[in-house]
């Protein structure tokens, strides 16, 4: 295996997005990156793109070729092989762990991670329906399963067992909304009260509409290289530490423990290994935050906080910037919006942004180690990551 | 969801038909061919369940997709038979009468239907059981 590092990347804005189509985000994405890389169209041998449901969402399916054939050429001038990655809302992490692997293994040298969704193409319904297709929709779906409805039982699960409360939930949302101020891809650059959340109207009680990420258009790419050509491209090369991926029954009423996503503990377990690191080593994490107790969940089942303990750490400030560990200094998924093949994607390039220092007013001073951490349905997919700007 | 993707389960979700492995005693719920303890040393057969158990957690829907819309708000919840397996299910009972840990017991109702004009299909879903 080959130490991998990324030398560039690029997030488009993330929001209603109603003048681009697909094609167009994820393209602006690709070349972005491949811009910010400084790599010649020639040079790229690969191509990987976390897609969900063009399918659903803007009626297109074959979406790795598309983006192959509108960005630079890659697939009319240069032929390169491009993959579409599905894993729901995990895909952008899994197509970026698969850019990895590609490059580690010696397979590829310069490779392209991508993510892109067009989600707000069709009407509300609609795509509470295409994103419940991430649960299992034969036994779950069937019977009115929804995806905020899925999290609200691991929130009130959360409740019964931990004392958690609806204001330590609200609490991640106002914090995501305090960072996502200083992002200027997030959809949502306004602050929020704890009582705004807890009086907007009730999508899937306890879940409110501001503890629910938004429905969200956007695409992210990042180019990803063998560690020990990347200075020739770059003076600021983002080394890849970890990445790993599990699975968990796609149901959750199958799990061990309906409050604990053990596709993240297990993820988390592995990369940290792989790494040679512990939670105490990251400087900040980029988890995700498609609802407000998935983030408790996450920092929990990560190893940041004790089970149960992450809706006071949230509420008593220890996620900000600044706090024991930043917990999406980017906005997470909350602010930015959360394309969904998109968002695993955006966590690097925010990784790389942040381990650069280029963050601006969120960035996490002297940041060494970043994680990132994508969740695919309820928690039947993880993918962790984790960054350095050392080798 | 296409006639046969449906009917082809209608025999579990009619009946609470699953399985169970008569090698470890795991009962499965929906049923599952291969059981995921024993894999293939198991030996599964089917099993009828009884139809009653607790809720484990719930949600009140008030935003679901087209095919559920006419039944909003309604009451999502997971429950755990007696016999081991959790499934996720609708409590018919009003959101405010309901809480983790009440028995439920399983009952014959409509599900949904495809559409305004779709075929309508059923299943079981559960009521509490005083
Ligand atoms: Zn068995």
């Amino acid at each position: 295996m080959r130490d991998v590092a990324i030398i560039g990347a690029y997030t488009t804005v993330f929001g209603e997005l109603w003048e681009k189509s697909l094609r167009d985000t994820a393209v602006e994405a690709g070349v972005g990156a491949i811009e910010d890389a400084n790599v010649a169209g020639e040079e790229i041998d690969a191509m990987y793109v976390g897609n969900m449901s063009g399918g659903k969402f803007v009626g297109q399916e074959h979406i790795g070729a598309l983006v192959a054939d509108y960005a630079a050429g890659l697939a009319r001038e240069f032929h390169i092989p491009s993959t579409r990655v599905e894993a729901a809302c995990a895909s952008g992490g899994l197509a970026l762990r698969q850019a990895i692997m590609a490059v580690s293994s010696g397979f590829h040298d310069v490779v392209i991670a991508a993510g892109a969704e067009k989600m707000t193409d069709i009407d509300g319904t609609g795509v509470t329906d295409a994103l419940a297709a991430a649960a299992d929709r034969e036994w779950e779906g069937i019977m009115g399963a929804t995806f905020p409805g899925l999290y609200a039982m691991i929130a009130r699960y959360h409740m019964h067992k931990y004392g958690t409360t609806s204001e330590q939930l609200a609490s991640v949302a106002v914090k995501n909304h305090d960072n996502g101020v200083h992002n200027p891809i997030a959809q949502f650059r306004n602050k929020i009260t704890i009582d705004q959340v807890l009086r907007s109207s009730k999508v899937a009680d306890p879940l409110r509409l501001l503890d629910c990420s938004p429905v969200t258009d956007g695409a992210a790419a990042v180019v990803v290289v063998p560690a020990d050509i990347a200075k020739k491209y770059t003076d600021t090369p983002i080394y890849v530490k970890a990445s790993s991926q599990a699975s968990d029954t796609i149901s959750l009423d199958d799990r061990r423990d309906i409050a604990t996503l053990d596709a993240s503990v297990f993820a988390g377990k592995w990369a940290f290994e792989m790494a040679k690191l512990t939670p105490k080593d990251i400087d900040f994490v980029e988890v995700h935050d498609c609802f407000t107790i998935a983030e408790i969940c996450a920092i929990e089942d990560l190893g940041f906080f004790k089970k149960g303990d992450g809706g006071r750490a949230s509420y008593d400030g220890d996620t900000r910037i600044g706090g024991k560990i930043a917990v999406n200094p980017s906005g997470g998924l909350k602010a930015c919006g959360h394309p969904v093949g998109a968002t695993g994607i955006k966590q690097a390039c925010e990784a790389v942004y942040q381990l650069r220092g280029e963050a601006g007013k969120r960035q996490v001073p002297n940041a060494k180690y970043a994680m990132t951490h994508n969740v695919g349905g309820s928690g039947a997919t993880c993918a962790v990551h984790i960054f350095s700007n050392e080798r | 969801m296409p006639v046969p993707r449906f009917w082809r389960e209608q025999k579990g979700r009619y009946n609470l038909i699953g399985t169970y492995c008569k090698k470890c005693g795991k009962h499965f719920y929906p049923a599952r061919s291969i059981c995921p303890f024993c894999r293939r040393s198991g030996e599964i057969e089917d099993f009828q369940f009884k139809g009653k158990g607790e809720i484990v957690t719930y949600s009140v829907i008030h935003a679901s997709s087209e095919d559920f819309d006419h039944l909003t708000p309604y009451i999502l919840a997971i429950v755990k038979l007696d016999e081991g397996p959790c499934i996720t299910t609708q409590i018919v009972d009003e959101p405010t009468d309901i809480k983790i840990g009440d028995r439920v017991k399983a009952v014959f109702r409509r599900l949904g239907s495809d559409g305004k004009a779709g075929i309508i299909y059923y299943g079981t879903k559960f009521v509490i059981d005083n």
